[in-house]
């Protein structure tokens, strides 16, 4: 890691870590649920060409907890968009939670969202496609020394639920206001049902990653 | 400090107020009655807060009950939260429940409140002995029939403006204005109300700053937007329910109603449930016949 900075999405301060300094547009890692940003550049996503970087979402790694917790996945692609606005335009890279936050994100600021890379990892499915019986836990354990990842996260992102067609929507808006011919690259082996949906939409294809980082890095 | 509380035919402040910590945030309680009287818990509606009780809660206070109610996060008097969602609001009503009694109480609620109560009596039948419902029972909607393209273009303004808001969030304030500027504000929203009674409530649900009056719900908060709740993930909620039932809809349109139709509640209704149509009322069925509802109330708890 070369540096970090602190930027504010509303009450919240999150970290933002340089991993690489390069020239050329970002790669912007978003980890798993309960995974915070690696310190360095993963081996395997070493041969993208430009910078890369590293979001701590809330509630995880160094960014702040949200006291009285209320986590939902539409707040973290909040998240990713107070990074997007310090970097500029961004290719996301998303391991399990963190590939459903960058769909939200590819989709909601589907022009500065140069393509986004669904990876499998901690957190992909969610809370599956409708609600479960209703639960109100009024404890889930102590948070670990340090505080992140909150144990709350924890809670909720797992019972956040996900249909396919609202996550075939962002789909659609990555694909048709990016101008890119592929929007969404799906590397992982997984398929929940929100991502088996998302697959069949125009402009999301299921390829390994060195072809993902070719496609994006050379898109306009 | 001078109180600049207003008044209203019928109204009356809480006798009692306190604080309830609901990990970590501060939720602020409000109950009217005395407190040795059989409680009774209300949930207000998104937007609104404990306040708009205040003609509601005293008629079931003078009926004999203990009525409490709080202000959600971030709405009235609770502290504002980084983050909002309907599990958080859960808790928040389960640690208010906690603070009064462990053994099965009787709930109301309205809109929003009404769908927590009902989501609250399914997840825990053991704290309820009675749900009634004021017009918290979404159902399907019915969206006017658009093509994708135009579907998709719409969504696009929605997550730009949200992402847009979010944006802009740190250090946010609402807009100050009198009382009769945040009166007219509101009355876009809620046209059935009187202008008098919403005179009444600027001066409980904002507060008075050096440039004018601020709501003090989080502006953080806003109407609309986008996610992946539907409404019907509310209503599956109610055939489940054991515990006597009463739902009141009123069949006049408003803008913050759902639109609920009488056949939408018959068909989902459990056993002990009962719908009741009140005709030429709107969504804020307590507001506008507070004494009918009380009167339907203690019926029910009778």
């Amino acid at each position: 890691m070369t540096g970090s900075v602190r930027l504010r999405h509303n009450r919240i301060e999150l970290a933002l870590h340089e991993l690489r300094p390069a020239v050329g547009r970002p790669l912007l890692l978003l980890h798993g649920l309960a995974e915070r940003s690696p310190g360095v550049v993963p081996a395997h996503l070493a041969g993208w060409p430009g910078a890369v970087w590293a979001l701590d979402l809330t509630g995880h790694g160094d960014s702040d907890v949200a006291v009285g917790a209320g986590y939902f996945c539409e707040a973290l692609m909040g998240d990713v968009d107070i990074a997007i606005a310090h970097l500029g335009a961004v290719t996301i890279y998303g391991r399990g939670l963190g590939a459903y936050v960058g769909l939200l994100a590819a989709g909601g600021r589907a022009e500065e969202v140069r393509g986004a890379i669904l990876a499998d990892g901690p957190g992909l499915a969610g809370g599956g496609p409708t609600p479960t019986s209703p639960a109100v836990p009024t404890a889930v354990g102590a948070p670990p020394p340090g505080g992140t990842p909150d144990p709350w996260a924890l809670y909720e992102l797992t019972r956040d639920v996900r249909p396919p067609d609202y996550a075939a929507t962002f789909a659609r808006q990555a694909s048709t206001r990016s101008g890119l011919d592929t929007a969404l690259a799906v590397v992982g082996v997984n398929r929940p049902p929100w991502l088996d949906a998302v697959i069949q939409e125009p402009g999301v294809i299921e390829c390994p990653l060195a072809e993902a980082f070719e496609l994006f890095a050379s898109a306009p | 400090m001078t109180d600049t509380t207003g008044t209203f035919p019928g109204a009356r402040r809480p006798d009692r107020q306190r604080t309830v910590d609901s990990h970590g945030l501060a939720i602020a309680v409000h109950e009217w009655g005395d407190e040795a009287a059989p409680p009774i818990l209300l949930a207000h509606g998104g937007f609104d807060f404990a306040g708009t009780f205040d003609v509601f809660a005293p008629m079931l206070a003078d009926a004999g009950l203990r009525a409490i109610s709080w202000d959600h996060r971030g709405h009235g008097d609770s502290q504002h939260a980084a983050l909002y969602n309907w599990e958080a609001d859960l808790r928040d009503a389960v640690s208010v429940f906690d603070s009064v009694t462990f053994s099965p109480v009787p709930v109301i609620g309205h809109s929003k409140g009404g769908s927590l109560m009902l989501q609250l009596a399914d997840a825990l039948p053991h704290r309820v002995s009675h749900l009634v419902n004021l017009d918290g029972l979404p159902s399907r909607r019915s969206f006017p029939d658009v093509s994708d393209h135009q579907r998709t273009k719409l969504m696009a303004q929605d997550l730009t403006s949200w992402l847009d808001h979010r944006r802009s969030l740190v250090n946010a304030q609402r807009k100050p204005g009198t009382i009769d500027e945040l009166a007219e504000r509101r009355a876009r929203m809620n046209p059935r109300l009187g202008a008098e009674w919403l005179r009444y409530i600027v001066t409980i649900g904002a507060r008075e700053d050096a440039d004018g009056w601020r709501w003090k719900i989080d502006p953080t908060l806003r109407f609309g937007g986008f996610g992946p709740w539907r409404p019907e993930w509310s209503m599956m909620r109610l055939p489940d329910i054991g515990v006597p039932v009463l739902a009141v809809l009123g069949t006049e349109p408003d803008p913050m109603g759902w639109g609920t139709a009488e056949a939408d509640v018959l068909s989902h209704l459990p056993a002990e449930g009962r719908l009741v149509m009140l005709e030429g009322v709107g969504h804020f069925v307590h507001i506008e016949k507070p004494r009918e509802v009380t009167d339907m109330v203690m019926e029910l708890l009778a």
